[in-house]
């Protein structure tokens, strides 16, 4: 079985998670950028963790046998804050490089008019680059944030074959279904979505556009609920097929219209001096 | 690829060779767009311009860098690029510092340095071979590095490299 996380923020894990994650399938994973736990009080802040994004994590993701992309932006949170909107001035040159496969975290966690206005000025940003989006749905008060996040994206001009609606859940899956615009859940131990109500929502609404991703960060989540997931559909009847649509060739179709996804798994094909493990000097 | 890979190659030459400026725009994109060894080209086409050259290599990615690296010996530099490669050396990926110590870092960078880098490759299991002119550079304070290294991994059991065997 192989395995693409669409949605994972390795910066937050330990080199154990990747031992784990290639043993249950994984073989690719998409970091979007987003906030680092502690809000960001500069610029710098953010250059230095794309650098990270663009450097050691793909690196460290290789010593395991898994190959790593990104996402850039300045995400919906500290779009707020005035000390860090000056990403947004940076962002043009980073997403010039090889591995940024998408725009995103982008989109509304508070709604306000400040994080609207970063929303809209990344999807130009993302139209420019010829760049698909990962926008993230507020956890607070979602319906209305989904259903606004859909107005912006068409007023926008925005495909919606190039944008992927995350975070989604029974009351706001059927809204992005109808947009056009690809489907991400998250699934999490507690909160957000879990693999039994995933696989409901993979019934009622098939396997289309559909992708499902771990979100795994510092607070309790979990790495491995993509393969869960691949069991739980198993376990319900879908076909291996079905499986490795929904957990392999959709994120790669969506993630693929950026033209930068490299896939070929010669992950390992590193010069040997690499290791297994990260050495240090 | 919407353009053949070697018309957007020589285009982005001219580009360089008129403004120098141009190739933080295009060295980013040069090996999806113009094929491997694109980025080579482009650092040939600024004549050794070393303050683009670093402002390059500060904004650039593992890949970018790794390309800058390995080039600089070809750039016309004389000692000027000598900051990049110790910057690299600070790393902890193995192909950067790797390529810290080709040809211009073996070049350039003092004894202290060099033999830091050395003795870093052997930490990173990077081949000594790797290292650029390692004859001509060594001294018998590198030998003496090497050979307490040696000694510590004698004292906790472990096996020494065969290439570190080979020099002490």
């Amino acid at each position: 079985m192989r395995i693409f996380d669409p949605h994972i923020h390795m910066t937050s894990r330990t080199t154990d998670d990747y031992q784990r994650m290639h043993a249950a399938g994984v073989r690719a994973v998409v970091e979007p950028a987003f906030w680092l736990g502690q809000p960001r009080t500069n610029v710098g802040s953010f250059l230095d963790y794309f650098d990270a994004l663009l450097g050691w994590e793909p690196y460290r993701a290789a010593q395991y046998g898994i190959r790593h992309h990104c996402a850039l932006a300045l995400n919906p949170k500290e779009a707020n804050d005035p000390r860090c909107r000056g990403v947004l001035a940076e962002l043009p040159r980073y997403l010039l490089k090889d591995s940024v496969v998408a725009v995103g975290e982008v989109g509304y966690d508070s709604m306000t008019a400040d994080e609207e206005r970063a929303f809209e000025a990344q999807l130009v940003l993302a139209r420019e680059n010829d760049l698909p989006v990962l926008v993230h749905t507020p956890h607070r008060d979602k319906a209305t944030g989904t259903r606004r996040t859909l107005d912006v994206v068409r007023a926008a001009g925005m495909p919606p074959e190039q944008v992927l609606v995350d975070h989604l859940n029974e009351m706001t899956v059927g809204m992005v279904a109808d947009s056009g615009c690809w489907m991400g859940f998250s699934i999490y131990p507690d909160t957000k979505m879990d693999p039994d109500r995933m696989v409901a929502v993979l019934k009622e609404y098939g396997t289309d556009r559909m992708l499902v991703n771990s979100a795994a960060d510092w607070g309790r989540s979990d790495p491995l609920k993509t393969r869960e997931v691949a069991d739980a559909m198993l376990a319900a009847g879908f076909g291996e097929d079905d499986v490795d649509r929904v957990l392999w060739r959709n994120p790669v179709a969506f993630y693929g219209q950026s033209g930068r996804l490299v896939l070929e798994t010669g992950s390992e094909s590193g010069p040997d001096y690499a290791g297994n493990t990260i050495k240090r000097g | 690829m919407k353009e053949p890979a070697q018309e957007w190659l020589a285009q982005a030459v001219r580009q360089v060779e008129a403004d120098p400026q141009a190739i933080h725009r295009l060295f980013p994109q040069a090996e999806r767009r113009g094929g491997p060894g694109a980025r080579r080209a482009l650092l040939g086409a600024l004549h050794g311009h070393h303050a683009v050259i670093r402002s390059l290599y500060e904004a650039g990615d593992s890949g970018e860098r790794l390309a800058i690296l390995t080039a600089l010996h070809e750039l016309d530099l004389d000692g000027t690029a000598v900051g990049l490669v110790e910057d690299a050396l600070r790393t902890n990926d193995a192909r950067l510092v790797a390529a810290a110590l080709g040809p211009y870092g073996s070049a350039w960078l003092d004894d202290h340095s060099f033999r830091q880098g050395v003795l870093k490759c052997v930490f990173m299991s990077i081949p000594l071979a790797a290292v650029a002119e390692l004859d001509r550079r060594f001294d018998a304070e590198l030998a003496r590095m090497l050979s307490d290294y040696a000694a510590e991994l004698r004292a906790a059991g472990r096996p020494v490299p065969r290439d570190v065997l080979e020099r002490i």
